[in-house]
């Protein structure tokens, strides 16, 4: 598991595309933003929360297809699939890998961001905290779209309306967790709960990610 | 006899032709007199005048707009356990009914909405809720039309929906959290004590009885189409082989 861990990571590194590409698109929703809604300091802190968060969302999404596609399309996914590793653990190494590649540079960066959207200093340590709890939720949750559409020709449009409805939860709660940071309230009731989503997608989520990779490969 | 019997596209085939006449008759008898009874027969009411007679529209849609999902996700746990073709094919029959139930709910919410909060449309819990459902719905019918094989379809909607029924639980008690209410409470309870005056509440009830009978028949019409379907499908591979 750890082989293909590295090798995951390798590949997104080496090959490039994957890994910076979520992080320069994090950066440029981020930045689109204050062109759209207007440079006022404070319309902006008060939207940063949601912004960010939809934004690391959003740069989730886009790698997503990624992560079967090309396993599937060179055979080695049959392969992995027959390997004496159970499936379960191939598809969490890959929301794993995927998460290492895109949910940890976003959380890193996130504070460079909120500086550019003039979010409240007390908001910085929820944002990376909400970020770090909530992002491997996200990949897992993703890796679960990307193998029911691993088969599909044209699957990326379909994957979002798949998955975007599933991260409605996860939003939400890190969302929230972060507005209220900003405020200066209690946040202890949406960390808890965004921690129980990341943990019980964590633990099941594979399951049903691996089932639909065996019918698709059937 | 047992309910596994209608498992047999043939007996369901034959069984549902016998059933449906009666279904739909039931279903324009009930609409036509919950409708009517509704909307003509009953007084307007103090606070909301004639617009309180949207309720027999939107709270039976409501309801099946959710119905319609659990019975998608017993059809679509019937197919994963027991490989029932019917099963899958009737999870597949109930979606596009669903979303239009929740179409219709969210539509005449919007048109009660506008006299009486001022806006047809508020980030309300329960209307959100009903708009990530009708999202689900979404999904899950592009799933199955995107893929050729009918039985990896019919396995990768079924995980799709198991997964989608737990997010959906878990969205609707997270936008709790997230917002707070401008949307009543429930109208119709078992347990708890109604909202509703007795004069609205017997039509309300065969309104709600009609949609539960429409929602029937529209699924074992889409059911049969759907067998038909395969069936052609069938003869034509047969054909060609041949």
């Amino acid at each position: 598991m750890i082989a293909l861990l590295s090798r995951d990571l390798a590949l997104a590194i080496r090959a490039g595309g994957g890994f910076g590409l979520g992080l320069a698109f994090f950066l440029i929703v981020v930045v689109l933003v204050p062109f759209g809604v207007g440079p006022e300091s404070t319309i902006l802190s008060v939207i940063a929360p949601g912004i960010l968060w939809v934004g690391a969302l959003l740069a989730c999404l886009l790698s997503l297809d990624r992560i079967f596609a090309l396993d599937y399309e060179d055979g080695s996914l049959d392969l992995l699939a027959t390997a004496p590793i159970p499936l379960e653990g191939v598809v969490a190494m890959k929301a794993a890998a995927h998460w290492v590649t895109t949910g940890l540079p976003l959380t890193l960066a996130a504070p460079g961001l909120g500086l550019l959207m003039n979010l409240e200093p007390a908001a910085y340590g929820w944002l990376v905290l909400s970020l770090a709890l909530g992002t491997p939720a996200l990949s897992m949750i993703g890796t679960f779209g990307a193998a029911l559409t691993v088969g599909l020709k044209r699957g990326g449009l379909l994957l979002s309306l798949l998955v975007l409805p599933l991260y409605v939860p996860t939003l939400i709660f890190g969302a929230e967790t972060v507005g209220r940071g900003a405020d200066g309230l209690a946040t202890t009731t949406p960390v808890l709960m965004l921690a129980g989503i990341t943990l019980a997608t964590l633990a099941l989520l594979p399951f049903a990610a691996a089932a639909a990779i065996r019918i698709n490969l059937r | 006899m047992s309910l596994w019997e209608y498992a047999n596209p043939q007996k369901f085939m034959q069984t549902s032709a016998a059933v449906l006449p009666l279904v739909w008759g039931l279903t324009v008898l009930s609409l036509a007199v919950g409708l009517v009874w509704g909307f003509f027969l009953t007084p307007e009411a103090v606070n909301f005048g004639s617009t309180v007679k949207i309720i027999y529209l939107h709270v039976p849609s409501a309801m099946m707009a959710i119905n319609a999902w659990v019975m998608m996700l017993v059809t679509s746990l019937i197919w994963l356990v027991r490989r029932h073709h019917v099963s899958a094919l009737a999870a597949r029959a109930a979606a596009p009914v669903g979303l239009t139930m929740t179409l219709i709910a969210l539509v005449t919410g919007a048109i009660w909405g506008e006299p009486m909060w001022g806006t047809y449309w508020a980030w309300d819990p329960r209307l959100t809720a009903f708009l990530i459902l009708f999202l689900f719905y979404l999904g899950y019918i592009a799933l199955w039309e995107a893929i050729e094989n009918p039985d990896a379809a019919a396995d990768l909607t079924s995980v799709l929906c198991i997964v989608g029924s737990v997010f959906a639980l878990l969205s609707r008690y997270a936008v709790n959290f997230w917002n707070q209410g401008l949307h009543q409470g429930a109208t119709l309870s078992l347990d708890k004590e109604e909202n509703i005056a007795n004069v609205y509440w017997l039509p309300l009830l065969i309104c709600l009885a009609g949609f539960v009978l429409l929602f029937i028949a529209l699924v074992l019409v889409r059911t049969r189409t759907e067998i038909r379907a395969r069936r052609i499908k069938a003869l034509v591979a047969r054909e060609r082989m041949a």
